[in-house]
């Protein structure tokens, strides 16, 4: 079963042809006690299956305690997206609406290694030297 | 920001799913950014905007003529 339209498959798959090196979500959840478990998940496995340079891992947070907890991750659906490194970046919840562009923006930047940030902002975030925790709260609409 | 800096983690939260968290946080409107907890950067700020108030927030002082202002 899929959670993404034909058309709307074909515009991802069109939209992932420009990864460049190969991305893992490694997604937590707790299908049954969560709203947006389902179709979180099943978002994610329409992706992976769209994309050949993308792969999903689902972990199961109840069961995976110490796992999640070494991931940072304390709530859920929780998303990680990596390439091979953990940059620390996470979505909470079902990517949805203007989301899932987002989502797809992060798989690209992360797929590329390549935040496109100005040579100024890369500049200016290597006078950081304590950590950071960014939470960005927002909506699909 | 956390592709570039490994001392940065970058979470987005789906407000309503976590409406606990966002409550918590007095999320009336959004974006809005929470840094390590206690500062907030209310709606989209351009870049450099947003990197200064990120800096600044962590008590780095913008240097005399880079300032985005």
């Amino acid at each position: 079963m899929s959670f993404l339209e034909e058309n709307e498959r074909n515009a991802v798959r069109e939209r992932l042809r420009e990864m460049k090196y190969p991305v893992k979500l490694v997604h937590f959840t707790q299908e049954l006690n969560l709203e947006y478990g389902r179709e979180a998940r099943m978002l994610l496995e329409d992706l992976a299956e769209i994309s050949p340079k993308l792969s999903v891992e689902i972990h199961n947070f109840l069961l995976e305690k110490e796992n999640a907890a070494e991931c940072g991750v304390d709530k859920v659906p929780a998303t990680l997206i990596c390439n091979g490194k953990d940059y620390g970046i996470r979505y909470y919840g079902l990517p949805a609406g203007y989301e899932f562009a987002a989502l797809l923006d992060a798989i690209l930047s992360v797929s590329g290694a390549d935040s496109e940030l100005s040579l100024e902002t890369r500049r200016k975030l290597t006078q950081i030297i304590q950590p950071v925790h960014l939470e960005v709260f927002v909506t699909p609409t | 920001m956390a592709l570039e800096s490994d001392l940065v983690t970058s979470d987005a939260i789906e407000a309503t799913e976590f409406a606990d968290l966002a409550e918590a946080y007095r999320v009336f409107a959004v974006p809005k950014t929470v840094i390590n907890g206690t500062a907030f950067v209310e709606g989209a700020l351009p870049e450099s905007l947003f990197v200064d108030r990120v800096l600044k927030a962590l008590g780095i002082e913008a240097e005399p003529g880079t300032s985005s202002q």
